[in-house]
């Protein structure tokens, strides 16, 4: 398997506070990554590197090297904007614009200069349909956002996210503010989503990852302790700290 | 005793309300609602007086709108630039320097605006006088510059962060992000500011008094010398009587009504901004 994302020895500072530490990790293509660790260790803050949204944080530095599709993500005179549309994000709390359904799908592509109306329709249906929603929002596609269930509000932000046509896309926490149904319809999304899209996902829960990632990486106080095929790291890990944690004697 | 105190402030209000009603209906009654309304002659001290307040209220509208057109989009890309862009530490500067200009007294205005503004607009526009119409509305729209910029940074602020993350996580420009989504959030506050600037101008008298001429001409042009309605109370209350005193109470109901239909119209956009 291809990696499309590869780091090495990637160190990041909050001012003095040193948050990762000589992170080393090779994320295959067309695969779903788990980033699994207690709160604080460095996960989210990890992922954040990864489409640079950690710029609009001030004091901010890395060291190191990411890159993407063999491209350094933090060079000089890279297009921060054409980064973030190649590598999407799903937050942990469904944050919908406050527009129609349709708005706020057709939002990515209309600022990427898309705006024909027949074009857009059918951006719009594709994204909801890859999105598993197009069923449930067809016939309201001009009402407010806001006035659907948190479930449904994840899954069109997936949509909206996906509308750009993005290769990798980033999601952090993205059911921990849901309810078990709702989960397992972002789940099983997210499964189907790994034939188009590479995935890499920040989750609190272990049997999530369990579930669904083929890859696990498992931080620890801004260490990644250790990266793997996520049978391997659950069935057999080779650290001791990833044991302890995964059989629950801490976090 | 708590209730005494708050029942003083609404006692006022209806005390007021009645009080203007009492004083202001007979004259128009006396006038002819047409006559005074639409009337376009206000001759109070001549032998056949006349009492059209038609320039007055036109005067007001224009000179409202005018600070409206100047102000609002002067007052609102500061306030984007305010509560997106700037530095917190030039925002805190550029805050307070706001705060300053809205504790300037109004009669301060009025005093530059016919120092410096009057005499600028004669020799630029090459007109014979310089308090006019144009002065007013420049004047207004500086004054009504705080509180558009206060209440729309206020709106702008209360934007939540997870709308603009979304927004550039989808590779849009934080330029585009602001206009395209904190705006339309916050589009009921920043109305609401707007509506506020209105009720601003329109109640405003001291200022406009000192740089717009005060000559009860219809606005016909922006450099004519012209009256509003409220210094069209002012300006004669000191010694006018009879039926010339009583229109003057009607002019003050014309424009209290005007103020509360603005009241109205903010109280709305507030509600609807809570929502």
């Amino acid at each position: 398997m291809r990696n499309i994302i590869t780091v090495k020895d990637m160190c990041l500072w909050y001012g003095e506070h040193q948050a990762l530490k000589n992170v080393n990790i090779e994320i295959p293509e067309k695969s779903i990554t788990a980033f699994i660790g207690p709160s604080g260790c460095g996960k989210s803050t990890f992922l954040k590197s990864l489409n640079r949204m950690n710029d609009l944080i001030p004091g901010v530095k890395i060291t190191g090297e990411l890159r993407y599709e063999g491209a350094d993500i933090y060079a000089k005179g890279v297009d921060v904007n054409n980064l973030r549309k190649e590598i999407g994000m799903v937050f942990q709390k469904p944050n919908p614009f406050p527009m129609s359904v349709y708005d706020n799908v057709a939002y990515g592509p209309r600022t990427h200069g898309i705006s024909n109306k027949l074009q857009l329709d059918e951006i719009v249906e594709k994204a909801l349909r890859d999105a598993a929603i197009w069923d449930e929002l067809k016939d309201r596609l001009k009402k407010n956002a806001l006035g659907l269930s948190g479930g449904q509000q994840q899954r069109l932000c997936i949509a909206r996210a996906l509308a750009v046509q993005p290769r990798i896309l980033l999601m952090d926490e993205p059911t921990s503010a849901l309810d078990p149904i709702s989960t397992s319809r972002i789940e099983e999304l997210v499964m189907e989503l790994k034939e188009e899209y590479t995935i890499v996902m920040v989750t609190h829960n272990m049997q999530q990852a369990v579930r669904v990632s083929d890859y696990t990486a498992f931080f620890l106080l801004g260490e990644l302790v250790e990266f793997g095929k996520t049978d391997d790291i659950f069935s057999q890990p080779k650290d001791k700290r990833t044991e302890d944690y995964i059989t629950g004697r801490f976090g | 005793m708590f209730l005494m105190m708050g029942l003083i402030a609404v006692g006022c209000v209806l005390l007021i309300t009645v009080y203007l009603l009492i004083s202001g209906v007979p004259a128009i009654c006396e006038i002819g609602p047409i006559n005074f309304l639409f009337g376009t002659k206000w001759a109070s001290t001549a032998a056949e007086p006349k009492y059209g307040i038609l320039p007055f209220v036109l005067t007001s509208i224009y000179g409202t709108a005018g600070a409206i057109l100047l102000g609002v989009p002067i007052g609102f890309m500061s306030a984007v630039y305010l509560s997106k862009l700037a530095s917190p530490r030039l925002k805190s500067v550029m805050q307070s320097a706001v705060s300053l200009l809205a504790g300037i007294p109004s009669v301060v205005y009025g005093l530059v605006g016919m120092l410096v503004l009057v005499p600028g607009i004669r020799k630029l526009f090459n007109v014979p006088d310089g308090a006019s119409l144009f002065a007013a509305i420049i004047v207004l729209a500086i004054m009504i510059l705080p509180s558009i910029i206060k209440m729309s940074v206020t709106a702008l602020d209360a934007v939540p962060k997870e709308y603009e993350d979304a927004s550039l996580a989808l590779g849009a420009r934080p330029i585009e992000t602001y206009f395209r989504v904190s705006v339309p959030a916050a589009k009921s506050g920043i109305a609401a500011a707007v509506v506020l600037g209105v009720g601003r101008a329109i109640g405003e008298a001291m200022a406009v008094m000192m740089v717009a001429g005060n000559v009860p001409n219809m606005p016909d042009s922006l450099f004519q010398s012209v009256r509003f309605l409220t210094t069209a109370v002012s300006s004669e209350m000191a010694y006018s009587s009879g039926l010339q005193r009583q229109a003057l109470f009607s002019i003050a109901l014309v424009l209290f009504v005007f103020i509360m239909l603005i009241n109205a119209v903010l109280n709305f956009l507030l509600k609807r901004e809570k929502e």
